[in-house]
């Protein structure tokens, strides 16, 4: 019982899961955040398993910033997508596989392109413009199919992501409460998506206010590690 | 096989031969992707196509690439045909009891030595766990794997030139995927000749 979706625009790339959290048919919270960051510029929302979800969530969280301690830059979004891809393809084929599904989203800042990447819990990994995942696919898909185009700007990105909302609660009788992101060229932002024009509240504030919080601040490289 | 979907075929010609695959990636009946190739080039006289479970294509994919590497840093020449399809065949052996779930279809042009200044087309197939056969006229693999018997049967004829093979082999793996719910979504052919290599994505039915 999860719906998450992503799709990507001409310089940035948005991320919606579900909040709930629960077994069978009992929903145990509303507000569960489900979506995690990475890095700076890369964000997962992750379902499946409850358990191995978040604990592979974390594994994920913190392979991604020993990387960036290590050599002082994140792992780009390709890069960390073959990474969590070869991890989940060795852990089906173990005595006790992740069973995690995954949508990866990223901004590569050096090619200024948004990236998005469908992962399942096999280690299958797909490429793609707009992805869903869990019970949203059988709605949303079919949404994002007729509304989606190339490069579209922020607006018309949240308009899409609203529409298959729309549709997800039209259309599925389980009730959801969505969780919502943008990463773009700045970094990963909270967006509201109920309100009217997330957008304009965006762009009206402060970048700083919007901004979610990557695993720990980024090290002031000056100043570490180099004694002796 | 039938959770991702996806078919690959390969032919031979006059000094020619041509692999193409569909484009498909599906999880069951929902298309995820329709950009997913799964034929890759070893060099540019041997490419081979990997239809089948997703996941393994990719890792046997980054397998066999490491392997080509160690053979090509070993042996300091390319690797031919005959031999990768051994490489291929010995690496999914290895998972006898485990095996990945590929049917790869390996199609190719040995490179002319003194000892054999004129060497013929290659292409061969595998089963999962690597049981080679090695047809003179066409190799099919995937869930269109039965369509596309029918359809080169009756389309392939022996020596074609490269424009007429890439016509044999593009219409042979559109007609069989358009009969396939688990393939189709584009497709791609590679026309593999002496000295180049012909590539085209070709336009489908998307549903």
């Amino acid at each position: 019982m999860e719906c998450s979706f992503g799709l990507t625009g001409k310089d940035y790339v948005l991320l919606c899961s579900d909040m709930s959290a629960g077994r069978s048919i009992i929903r145990m919270k509303s507000d569960e955040n489900k979506i995690k960051t990475l890095g700076p510029h890369l964000a997962m929302a992750y379902g499946g398993e409850p358990g191995d979800t978040n604990n592979f969530a974390e594994y994920v969280e913190r392979n991604m910033r020993l990387y960036h301690i290590r050599n002082h830059y994140p792992l780009l979004p390709e890069s960390a997508s073959a990474w969590i891809r070869r991890t989940l393809a060795e852990s089906i084929r173990s005595r006790k596989p992740y069973s995690v599904n995954l949508l990866l989203a990223g901004y590569d800042t050096t090619t200024t392109k948004p990236h998005l990447y469908w992962i399942d819990y096999l280690g299958t990994k797909a490429v793609v413009p707009y992805a869903a995942h869990g019970m949203g696919v059988y709605v949303s898909l079919s949404t994002m199919d007729k509304w989606w185009f190339n490069d579209m700007n922020k607006r018309e990105g949240v308009d899409v992501l609203k529409k298959c909302i729309d549709e997800v609660k039209k259309r599925i009788t389980v009730h959801f409460n969505f969780n919502c992101i943008l990463i773009d060229k700045d970094g990963i932002h909270h967006i509201d998506i109920e309100s009217e024009d997330p957008i304009t509240e965006l762009e009206s504030q402060q970048p700083k206010e919007t901004l979610v919080d990557a695993p720990n601040p980024p090290l002031d490289i000056g100043n570490v590690g180099v004694t002796a | 096989m039938e959770l991702n979907g996806g078919s690959v075929v390969a032919m031979i010609g006059k000094d020619c031969v041509a692999i193409a695959s569909d484009l498909r990636l599906g999880n069951q009946a929902v298309g995820i992707a329709s950009n997913f190739d799964k034929v890759f080039p070893v060099n540019d006289k041997l490419y081979y196509g990997l239809p089948g479970l997703a996941t393994d294509v990719y890792t046997l994919r980054e397998h066999l690439r490491f392997r080509v590497n160690m053979y090509r840093m070993k042996e300091e020449r390319e690797i031919t045909p005959k031999t990768f399809t051994h490489l291929v065949s010995s690496t999914l052996y290895e998972k006898r009891f485990g095996p990945f779930f590929i049917e790869p279809v390996v199609a190719g042009l040995p490179t002319p030595t003194e000892l054999d200044p004129h060497p013929k087309p290659f292409i061969s197939t595998m089963d999962t766990i690597g049981c080679i056969t090695t047809p003179k006229d066409f190799a099919v693999a995937g869930t269109a794997a039965d369509k596309l018997y029918g359809v080169a049967e009756g389309l392939w004829e022996p020596d074609l030139e490269p424009e007429d093979l890439f016509e044999t082999v593009s219409q042979t793996l559109l007609n069989a995927v358009d009969r396939d719910a688990l393939s189709g979504w584009g497709a791609v052919v590679h026309i593999i000749t002496q000295d180049k290599v012909i590539t085209r994505t070709l336009r489908a039915r998307m549903d």
